[in-house]
C-alpha cells in the first residue's frame, strides 16, 4: 500500500515497463504494450508466443477446447485420453454451471480419463482409448462421447479420430475426438477453433427440426459460469424470445444437433466461437452479430438489437417493457454503489473477451478502466474485426485447421435476403460485427497484450488502481499488494453477473471488496504514523 | 448430485472416473516451494504450469510463482532446448532467483529432452549467474501421481546440493513429507523442544502462510536455503517421514553421503507421533520433554471423553498413501471401523499395510491403491458409513449420499485453515480429533427428534 501520488503519463509507464526487460525480450514485448487511440487503434501484436519464463497468465489448447468450450455441454462423457494431470485439473474448476433434472444425464460433475502410463506412451494408447470408450458406454449409456487429446497423445501418434469413428460403429451413438495437444497454437485460442471445427462436423446440423417460434435464437460464446446463462435465459423467456441452443453453457447434446434451425445466432465470446458463428451463417444462412449481457445498459441494448432484428413491433414492445422494468429493479443499487464508486480505477487482464466486457459493468457504476488486455485474444479482439484481412499467418497459427465451409445444398436459407440485410445496415444495424477493445477505451489508455507477471506487479505500482481483475494465478499476489482482486474466470465463486440480476449482484460485489474494512487494518497501529480513523 | 453413479460396479481396466491423484508435476512445484529464494520451472507446455499454478493457489490462498517453458508445436518437434535457455536467461534477469528447479512433464519426457545437458549448455555459455544454481527432476506425468513428482523433486534437490565434506555435524535432516506449512512448523516445533539441530527440507512454512504486509515477497521468507541442502550431507542421521514422498531422498542422502536414515509413518495421530517422538528421543539421548508428553496425554483424555461418538463408527478414508495409511491407524485406535480405503496413488505396499492395520478390527475392509473416487462412491452405495475423511472432491458424494465429510489432505479446495494450523504431533491430532467428533456430533443432532436433542453431549 504505497501513497498515492500523480500516475505517470501512459508513455513514461509503457517505457519504464519495456526497460525492465533484457532488451531483446523488451523488443519483442514493446509490440504487446500500446497506448490506445480509439479513434485510431494502433496494431497490436497478439496471439504470437510467450517468453520461456517470463511468467505468463496463459493456458494451452487442451484447455480452450476442453475446458472451455466442450466441457459445459453436460450429456456427453468427456474422455481426456492421456496422463491424469488435465483431466482432473479441468474437473469442476472452471465453474460452468449445468442445471439437472427432467430426466436429462448430467456428467458435468465426473472426469473421465484414460490415465496414460509409461507402457501407453511406449506402445500407444489407441487400444486402451477403444476400451475406456466401451467401458464409458457400458457403464453410463450416454447421448455422445467425445475424446480430447492430451501432448504425449499427439507425439506417439496415436489416432484419436480413427478410434473415434471405430467405436462410433460399434456402439452406435456419436464418438468424436479432438486433436488438441497443449502444445498446439500459442495459448487457450487454438483450442476453442479446434473446439469450433469438431463440433462443427460432428453436431451442429446432425437433426433437422421445425421449431415453431418467430423468434429463435443461439448464443454463442456464454459458457454459463457462475450461473450467467440462467439469468439470460430468464430475460430472454421474459421477452418472448425462444433460445435454442447456448454454446456452450448449459446445454444438451441435442440442443447443438438442432441448433443450425435457429433464426439468428448473436456472440457473446468473439474470440472463443466467432469460427463458428462464421461457419453457421455460410452453410446455413444464419447471420449474426456481436452482443455483450455483461452490464445492465449493455444488456438493454442487446436486447434492443435482437429486437430489431427480428423487426416485430410487439416483440419491440415486450423488449422495451422488460428493459424498463428490469431496470427499475436494480436503479437503487445502481444509484447507491455508483455515488460511492463513480470514478475509481479498474485494470483488467483477463481471457478473450471479459477484459473487454466488463468494462461496460464497471461504466454503469461510473469506473473507469485505465489500463487492460487480454490473455490470448488476437488482433481483432482488440481492433475489430475490420483488420482480419490484415492478420499476419505466422508458423504456429497455420497448424490449426482452417475448415473450409460451403452452403449446404439442401439446408442453406438466408434468414435475411441480402436485400433486406444491406438495408438494415444502412440504417445502421451492424452484421458480423466487433469493434474490439480499443474502439470502447479511453485515449492514453495502455493496452497491453498477454501481460507477464513482472508487468502486472510495475502497473500496479504505477496505477494503485481501486481493483484489479485477473484470474486466480494474480489474485492472492495483488491482494498481497493491498490491492482487491476480483477473478473474472471464476467469478471468485460467487455471480451470476450476466444481465440485469447479474449486473446488480457485480455492483455490490465490488462495493464490498472496495470498501473492505480490513484494507486500512493491514499495517499494524504501531507501525501507523497517525491512528487509523 | 453424482445421479449417473450406478450401485453395482463393474471391472473397468481402462477407464479412470473421478480420480483420486493427479500427476507428478504439481508435486515437484510443491516441493521446489520449499526451498528459499527457489523459482520452479515447468519444462512443458504452458497449461501444465497454469494448471499446477491454480490448483496450489486454490489450496493455499497464497500466490504460486512458478515458469514455464511455454513449448510449441515446434519444439515438441524439435526438442525444447532453446526454450529452457531462453527461460533460464529470462527467469534470472526478470526475477533473480537464487536457484531454479526444473522439473519435467509428459511432453518433455516424450520427446526426450535430456536436462543436465541443457542445464550444461547454459552454465557454459554464461547463463548462470555467479552463485546461482539449477536443479532438476524427472517427473512424467505417466509415470507414479502427483507424490512421487513431490519425492523426485526432493531426491534432485538432494542429488544436485548435497555434498559430505568429511566433517559430520551434529545436525539431523527431517525430510517431512507432502504436508501443509502448518505441519512443518510443527514438525520443527518438536525438534527444537528436543534441542535437535535440524535441517529440514522442504520447509513451506513462511513461504505458503505468508503474512499481509501491503507488499507481495517473490520470495518468501522462509523454505530451505541452498547452504542448508549442501549441508544436509554432512548430517548425521535422516528421518524421512512418509514412505511415498521422502523415502527416495533419504536412500539418496545415504548412497551419496553416507548419511543414515530411517523412514517413519507420517506423525498422524496417536501411535504415528509416538513412534516419531520416540525417534526424536532415541536420536538426542533425552527424555521426551515433559511438555511434549503433557500434549500427548490431552489427546489421549478427549478421545477417551468423546469415545462414544467415534467407537463403532464407520469410515471412509481416501487420498495420498503416507496420509491415508496413518489416519486408518489412527482411526482405529479411537475404535473407529475404516472399511473402505482408498488411494488413486500406486504401491501394492499400500493396501498390505492397510490391511495390516485392519486385520483385527476389519478384516473385511475395501481397500484398494490406484482406485478412484467412482469406486469409492460405489463402495459407499453398497455399505454406507458414518463418515467421510479425505480431499475435496469427496464433497460430492458427502452430498450424493448424505455423509459428513472431514476435509483432510491435498487438495482441499473450498476450506481453510489446513495450512494455518498442523494434523501432524498430538496437537495435531488433537485438531484432527475434535473435527472428526464435530462432524458426527452435528450429524446427530440435525438426525435428532426434538426430545433427544441433548443439550450436553
Amino acid at each position: 500500500m504505497s501513497e498515492a501520488t500523480a500516475t505517470p503519463s501512459a508513455e513514461t509507464i509503457r517505457e519504464e515497463l519495456i526497460k525492465a526487460y533484457p532488451s531483446k525480450v523488451g523488443k519483442k514485448r514493446a509490440k504487446h504494450i500500446l497506448v490506445n487511440d480509439p479513434a485510431a487503434p494502433p496494431e497490436i501484436e497478439a496471439n504470437v508466443r510467450t517468453i520461456p519464463g517470463i511468467i505468463t497468465q496463459r493456458g494451452c489448447c487442451y484447455a480452450g477446447c476442453k475446458g472451455v468450450v466442450l466441457g459445459p455441454i453436460k450429456d456427453i462423457v468427456h474422455i481426456v485420453h492421456g496422463p491424469v494431470g488435465c483431466s482432473f485439473y479441468a474437473w469442476m474448476s472452471r465453474r460452468n454451471q449445468a442445471a439437472t433434472g427432467d430426466g436429462v444425464q448430467n456428467y458435468i460433475n465426473y472426469a473421465f480419463t484414460t490415465d496414460m502410463q509409461d507402457e501407453d506412451i511406449v506402445f500407444g494408447g489407441e487400444k486402451k482409448l477403444a476400451q475406456a470408450v466401451r467401458e464409458a458406454y457400458a457403464t453410463f449409456k450416454p447421448k455422445a462421447i467425445d475424446i480430447f487429446s492430451t501432448c504425449p497423445v499427439g507425439l506417439i501418434g496415436d489416432d484419436v479420430h480413427a478410434v473415434a469413428r471405430q467405436m462410433k460403429e460399434e456402439l452406435g451413438i456419436n464418438v468424436f475426438g479432438f486433436s488438441c495437444e497443449g502444445y498446439k497454437g500459442v495459448s487457450q485460442s487454438a483450442g476453442h477453433h479446434i473446439a469450433n471445427n469438431g463440433l462443427f462436423k460432428n453436431v451442429v446440423g446432425e437433426k433437422d427440426v421445425a421449431i415453431d417460434h418467430p423468434f429463435t435464437i443461439n448464443i454463442l460464446g456464454e459458457y454459463n459460469i457462475g450461473g450467467d446463462a440462467f439469468e439470460i435465459e430468464r430475460i430472454l423467456e421474459k421477452c418472448g424470445i425462444k433460445l435454442v441452443s447456448t454454446f456452450s453453457g448449459n446445454v444438451k447434446y441435442n440442443d447443438i444437433a438442432v441448433s443450425h434451425n435457429a433464426k439468428l445466432n448473436v456472440v457473446m465470446c468473439h474470440r472463443s466461437i466467432n469460427y463458428m458463428a462464421e461457419m453457421m451463417e455460410k452453410k446455413f444462412g444464419i447471420p449474426w452479430f456481436k452482443v455483450n449481457f455483461i452490464g445492465a445498459d449493455s444488456t438493454a441494448k442487446t436486447l434492443r438489437k435482437i429486437a430489431q432484428y427480428f423487426g416485430d413491433q410487439t416483440l419491440i414492445a415486450r423488449v422495451e417493457a422488460v428493459i424498463a422494468e428490469e431496470m427499475e429493479a436494480i436503479k437503487a443499487v445502481r444509484t447507491e454503489v455508483g455515488g460511492r464508486l463513480k470514478g475509481k480505477t479498474a485494470m483488467l487482464f483477463v481471457g478473450g473477451s471479459r477484459a473487454h466486457h466488463y468494462q461496460d459493468l464497471f461504466s454503469d457504476i461510473g469506473m473507469v478502466a485505465v489500463t487492460a488486455g487480454y490473455e490470448f485474444a488476437h488482433r481483432d479482439d482488440y481492433e475489430s474485426r475490420r483488420v482480419i484481412p490484415s492478420i499476419k499467418v505466422d508458423a504456429d497459427s497455420r497448424n490449426i485447421e482452417e475448415l473450409h465451409v460451403e452452403a449446404d445444398p439442401t439446408r442453406y436459407a438466408p434468414r435475411k435476403t441480402a436485400e433486406e440485410k444491406a438495408a438494415m445496415e444502412k440504417a445502421g444495424f451492424a452484421w458480423s460485427d466487433y469493434d474490439g477493445m480499443m474502439a470502447q477505451m479511453r485515449k492514453g489508455t495502455l493496452v497491453i497484450d498477454d501481460i507477464s507477471h513482472l508487468e502486472m506487479e510495475k502497473l500496479i505500482g504505477f496505477y494503485h488502481p481501486d481493483i484489479f481483475c485477473s484470474g486466480i494465478k494474480d489474485k492472492y499476489v495483488v491482494e498481497k499488494m493491498g490491492v482487491p482482486c476480483k477473478q473474472l474466470h471464476s467469478y471468485d465463486y460467487g455471480g451470476p453477473y450476466a444481465g440485469f440480476k447479474g449486473a446488480e449482484n457485480f455492483y455490490r460485489e465490488i462495493d464490498r471488496m472496495i470498501g473492505k474494512r480490513i484494507w486500512k487494518m493491514i499495517v499494524p497501529p504501531w507501525k501507523q504514523a497517525s491512528p487509523a480513523a | 448430485m453424482l445421479e449417473m453413479t450406478p450401485a453395482t460396479s463393474t471391472e473397468r481396466t481402462a477407464l479412470k472416473i473421478n480420480p483420486a491423484k493427479t500427476c507428478q508435476p504439481v508435486g515437484a512445484m510443491y516441493a521446489a516451494l520449499g526451498v528459499h529464494g527457489c523459482l520452479p520451472h515447468s519444462h512443458g507446455s504452458q497449461g501444465c504450469c497454469a494448471y499446477h499454478r491454480s490448483h496450489l493457489t486454490r489450496h493455499f490462498k497464497e500466490p504460486i510463482m512458478a515458469s514455464t517453458s511455454s513449448f510449441t508445436e515446434g519444439s515438441s518437434v524439435f526438442g525444447g532446448m532453446a526454450n529452457l535457455q531462453q527461460a533460464v536467461s529470462t527467469i534470472f534477469e526478470m526475477y533473480d532467483p537464487e536457484i531454479i528447479a526444473v522439473h519435467t512433464t509428459c511432453l518433455s519426457e516424450t520427446i526426450g529432452d535430456d536436462i543436465p545437458t541443457i542445464i550444461g549448455k547454459c552454465q557454459n555459455e554464461g547463463k548462470i549467474p555467479e552463485g546461482k544454481v539449477i536443479v532438476h527432476a524427472n517427473t512424467p506425468s505417466y509415470v507414479g501421481f502427483h507424490v512421487t513428482g513431490f519425492s523426485n523433486m526432493v531426491k534432485g534437490f538432494v542429488k544436485y546440493l548435497a555434498a559430505s565434506t568429511g566433517r559430520r555435524s551434529e545436525a539431523v535432516n527431517l525430510i517431512p513429507g507432502w504436508v501443509e506449512p502448518s505441519d512443518m512448523a510443527e514438525l520443527k516445533r518438536y525438534t527444537a523442544a528436543f534441542n535437535l539441530p535440524t535441517i529440514m527440507l522442504p520447509d513451506t512454512s513462511s513461504v505458503l502462510d505468508a503474512p499481509a504486509t501491503g507488499e507481495h515477497s517473490f520470495y518468501p521468507k522462509g523454505g530451505t536455503t541452498v547452504a542448508q541442502i549442501r549441508a544436509m550431507g554432512d548430517a548425521r542421521h535422516t528421518l524421512a517421514l512418509g514412505a511415498w514422498a521422502s523415502s527416495d531422498a533419504a536412500e539418496l542422502l545415504t548412497k551419496q553421503c553416507e548419511v543414515p536414515h530411517e523412514v517413519l509413518d507420517l506423525p498422524i495421530g496417536l501411535a504415528a507421533t509416538d513412534r516419531f517422538i520416540s525417534a526424536l528421543a532415541k536420536l538426542t539421548g533425552t527424555a521426551v520433554p515433559q511438555g511434549i508428553e503433557d500434549e500427548r496425554g490431552r489427546l489421549v483424555d478427549v478421545i477417551n471423553d468423546m469415545h462414544q461418538y467415534l467407537g463403532g463408527k464407520k469410515v471412509a478414508i481416501w487420498g495420498d498413501p503416507d496420509q491415508v495409511i496413518a489416519l486408518t491407524e489412527f482411526c482405529r485406535d479411537m475404535d473407529m471401523k475404516p472399511v473402505h480405503v482408498l488411494t488413486g496413488g500406486n504401491g501394492q505396499a499400500f493396501e498390505e499395510r492397510i490391511k495390516a492395520i485392519l486385520a483385527d478390527s476389519v478384516p473385511g475392509a475395501n481397500v484398494k491403491q490406484q482406485g478412484d473416487l467412482f469406486l469409492m462412491h460405489q463402495w459407499i452405495k453398497k455399505e454406507p458409513v458414518d463418515l467421510m475423511i479425505g480431499t475435496t472432491y469427496g464433497k460430492f458424494i458427502s452430498r450424493a449420499e448424505d455423509i459428513p465429510l472431514v476435509r483432510f489432505g491435498w487438495p482441499i479446495l473450498d476450506r481453510v485453515g489446513h495450512s494455518y494450523f498442523p494434523s501432524v504431533g498430538y496437537t495435531g491430532g488433537l485438531r484432527l480429533a475434535t473435527q472428526l467428533i464435530s462432524a458426527i456430533q452435528e450429524r446427530q443432532d440435525r438426525d435428532a427428534p426434538d426430545h433427544a436433542f441433548e443439550l450436553v453431549m
